[in-house]
């Protein structure tokens, strides 16, 4: 941009003796605020340009924004809350409960419940041993008070036993609250080209176009199904790629999953339609553990969203989620997210605590993952979908919008990790940061010792309304391959006061300019959305940044 | 039109327009004159409504309106355009999102119709060929990687599609080659209509050889010290601002 103004260099602290397998990282980059220009490694061929910048109005609009409101006015941020979270109903439904709190016998009992396999209990029951010895991690740059364990329901179903055969079996009050949500899952609008798999609460109520899929020998269905009916196809690839172990959550989640999706798409199928599952939290104060796990068998394609709401609740409800994403050779899954659970009021009270573990292995040669992800929502987001690139010439992508207001927090990123020759990676990262939040990002690009010819490039932008709110770029890079090529630029911006006088003098609100900025800084991952989700994410960036402007 | 009586403005508390009177009638072009410094993007930008500047004294009426009481954008949807001197980069807002909002945006605030995507494509085609605009510039990012010709025109473009009644044309000419100059100045020429009028500021007479003023106004030091028709602009090229300076001087 031609008017950007470079601010002064920071530090940069090169540890170079932490070259030991585990140990991370060799770069430690803290941007905040600061700018580091261009920065050359002479050992191998790494490349870093950071540049770090901010509109030339940087010293005018501190203030133009007091003038102009934005954002920090007590007014303004009452205006925003007010705004009342849309989906904040409560469906009356009967539901069949576990006692809250956590122990080996609440975990039969949910296994029992489920009518898991034997092999199924044993390995929730390891997980949960497992986790028993865990920490929490307190490393994430968000605070929030302790969670405490035993308060939790682990299980939570509508209470709905008999089998269903057609959506008019589904029960009437369910549906209502689909409506509600906008969820297309009568038929008609499932021509539109979705295929919903809804989740409520714990249990999948209606698939729907199961059979066209399933004609095509591509299995969409509800994990829970998943465990009895395609046993070989779930031991195979439960945790092959978020270990039991892998952290504090995915070890809890291993153990008391309650339901989510399982997709397998068969060798050389594409996927004709956009796969997609909406989670809602109901139930008070069940915490939500979905497992997805979608398969792309060799040269296959899937895309599948992934759609939240959640009703307004006081308690924090934690969801703690794992997605496992596996593309064998030249196969390809593009997974797109769009979250907007409740983030809480305008005291920062209530709202969901997103612990989420995403990730995928392409382990096949030319195989590509691709995360998109549009987060508007929760109280506090911890979340980081990782590629993990196995497969020789496999592509891992990660674009991301973070919209932070009022005192949510956001703690988000992705990890690269090149195993393979000829690996490539793309981090597009767009935080936005309003009111009192605090938006981060946080991301690792590892290059093995055999990564051959691996690049990566990332970017990561941060655009903050108003000076109350903060953003801050946690870039960890560990490059162990000298024929790598890294990359990484990042900007920090407020929207420029020059920008909004001329769209104003165009005549259009200080409202629309800004959704417009913000719009057209979040481009680049916009159009990686499906054209519904995009429509849908710049709606849900409007309604999350209204009032955020005077 | 546009009646501007006795116009203070004030920017971090220093005097900039220190008295303004001006009255532009329909169907009229003003020059507005002076050296660097003198006041003119100041002055364009308080009746577009800046609220950096803090006007302190006098009016400004648009039409009967009180203009000081409106905010920017209805002031544009009054019918005021400013081509700015500098035009500012919007990245990933593509020239014609933001123009068919804009326009949009004015037709709701005057009671008409919006336009669907086809009209407006309609109307776009044909103003694009005014300025000899590429179709490409349409779908770029609003005046990112724009050569300082091509923001220009993109400006005069962009009020050929709003169509205003009052456009101010901040040093449109600044930075042109002689090529782009005629295009500008044709498009400009082109739009001219007794229901319209235009204030084109500039520091070089050569502009007004294509767009032909009615009068010619010499702002320094946030006034005008001088009002006189197009001969005045030749005088001024001949003999530099020093004359008028200095009559002006002597009167006070
Ligand atoms: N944003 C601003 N902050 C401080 N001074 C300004 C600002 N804008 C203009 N000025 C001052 O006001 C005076 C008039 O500027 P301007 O209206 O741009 O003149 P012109 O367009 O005639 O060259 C100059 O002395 C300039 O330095
Ligand atoms: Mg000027």
């Amino acid at each position: 941009m031609g008017d950007n103004q470079v601010l002064g260099k920071k530090f940069c602290s090169l540890r170079e003796d932490s070259n030991l397998e585990g140990q991370l990282p060799i770069f430690n980059l803290d941007l905040r605020g600061y700018n580091l220009s261009k920065i050359h490694q002479n050992t191998g061929t790494l490349i870093l340009t950071f540049l770090y910048s901010m509109y030339k109005f940087n010293i005018e609009i501190i203030s133009f924004l007091e003038k102009v409101n934005i954002l920090n006015e007590i007014s303004h941020l009452e205006r925003f809350t007010e705004q009342e979270y849309k989906y904040g109903f409560v469906t009356d439904i009967e539901a069949d409960e576990i006692p809250k709190g956590l122990s080996e016998d609440v975990i039969r009992l949910l296994s029992s419940k489920k009518a898991e396999p034997e092999w199924m209990l044993e390995y929730r029951l390891k997980a949960y041993r497992a986790w028993l010895k865990m920490e929490e991690p307190k490393w994430a740059n968000v605070h929030y008070p302790p969670i405490d364990y035993q308060e939790i329901i682990y299980y939570s179903a509508p209470k709905q036993q008999k089998k269903l055969n057609s959506m008019d079996e589904v029960d009437p009050e369910l549906l209502k609250t689909f409506n509600k949500l906008g969820i297309p899952l009568e038929e008609q609008k499932v021509f539109a080209g979705v295929a919903v798999d809804a989740v409520f609460d714990s249990v999948s109520v209606a698939t729907t176009f199961k059979a066209k899929l399933a004609e095509l020998g591509i299995i969409f269905t509800p994990f829970s199904e998943a465990i009895r009916e395609h046993p070989d196809l779930v031991k195979k690839y439960l945790s092959s790629v978020v270990p039991v172990t892998d952290n504090y959550f995915a070890a809890l989640n291993s153990a008391v999953f309650s339901d989510g999706s399982f997709i397998y798409i068969p060798k050389g199928v594409r996927c004709p339609m956009e796969l997609s599952t909406y989670f809602r939290i109901n139930a008070k104060n069940t915490g939500q553990f979905e497992r997805t796990l979608i398969i792309a068998d060799e040269g296959a394609y899937v895309s599948y969203l992934e759609g939240c709401t959640a009703p307004m609740r006081d308690e924090n409800q934690l969801h703690a989620a794992v997605v496992e994403l596996v593309a064998l050779d030249n196969a390809r899954i593009k997974y797109s997210t769009v979250q907007n659970w409740y983030a809480g009021n305008k005291e920062g009270v209530g709202g969901i605590y997103n612990f989420v573990t995403k990730r995928g292995i392409c382990k096949g040669i030319n195989s590509k993952i691709s995360w998109t992800q549009v987060e508007t929502g929760s109280a506090i987001t911890w979340k980081y979908p990782s590629c993990i690139l196995q497969g020789e010439n496999s592509v891992g992508e990660f674009y991301s919008v973070a919209v932070t207001n009022n005192y949510q927090q956001a703690d988000t990123g992705t990890k690269m990790i090149h195993l393979g020759k000829n690996t490539r990676s793309t981090i597009v990262s767009k935080g936005i940061s309003a009111g009192k939040s605090n938006n981060s990002y946080r991301g690792l690009v590892r290059i093995g010792k055999k990564a051959e010819g691996a690049r990566n490039f990332s970017q990561c932008d941060s655009l903050l309304l108003g000076d109350r709110c903060g953003a801050h770029t946690f870039p960890y890079l560990e490059v162990l391959n000298p024929s790598a090529i890294v990359e990484h630029e990042a900007t920090t911006s407020k929207i420029g006061e020059d920008q909004i006088f001329y769209l104003n003098q165009r005549g259009l609100s200080t409202e629309d300019a800004v959704n417009m900025i913000v719009n057209g800084y979040c481009k680049e991952v916009f159009k990686e959305l499906p054209m519904e989700f995009a429509v849908e994410a710049q709606k849900l960036l409007s309604v999350s940044l209204e009032g955020s402007v005077g | 039109m546009i009646e501007i009586k006795n116009l203070h403005a004030n920017i971090d508390g220093r005097e900039i327009l220190k008295g303004i009177n001006l009255t532009v009638n329909k169907g009229e072009v003003h020059a507005i004159m002076g050296p660097n410094g003198s006041g003119k993007s100041t002055l364009a930008q308080v009746i577009a409504g800046r609220e950096d500047y803090e006007v302190t004294q006098g009016e400004i009426l648009f039409n009967g309106k009180n203009l000081l009481e409106l905010s920017t954008e209805a002031r544009a949807c009054e019918g005021i355009f400013l081509a700015f001197q500098y035009p500012v980069e919007i990245p990933g807002v593509s020239n014609t999102t933001l123009l068919k909002n804009a326009l949009n945006s004015i037709r709701k605030y005057r009671g008409e119709e919006e336009l669907d995507a086809m009209e407006f494509l309609t109307l776009v085609k044909k103003k694009m060929s005014l300025v000899e605009l590429s179709e490409d510039l349409l779908r770029r990012s609003v005046n990112e990687g724009f050569s300082g010709g091509e923001k220009k025109r993109n400006e005069i473009f962009q009020m050929a599609v709003l169509q205003p009644k009052l456009a101010i044309l901040d040093e449109t000419d600044s930075g042109l080659d002689i090529d782009a100059l005629r295009i500008v100045a044709n498009g400009v020429t082109k739009l001219k209509s007794p229901e319209n009028a235009t204030i084109v500021v500039t520091h070089y007479q050569r502009l007004l050889n294509y767009i032909v003023p009615d009068f010619v106004h010499v702002l320094y030091n946030g006034k005008i010290i001088k009002s006189g028709d197009k001969s005045l602009a030749l005088e001024l090229e001949d003999k530099g601002y020093d004359w008028v300076i200095e009559e002006a001087a002597e009167l006070v």
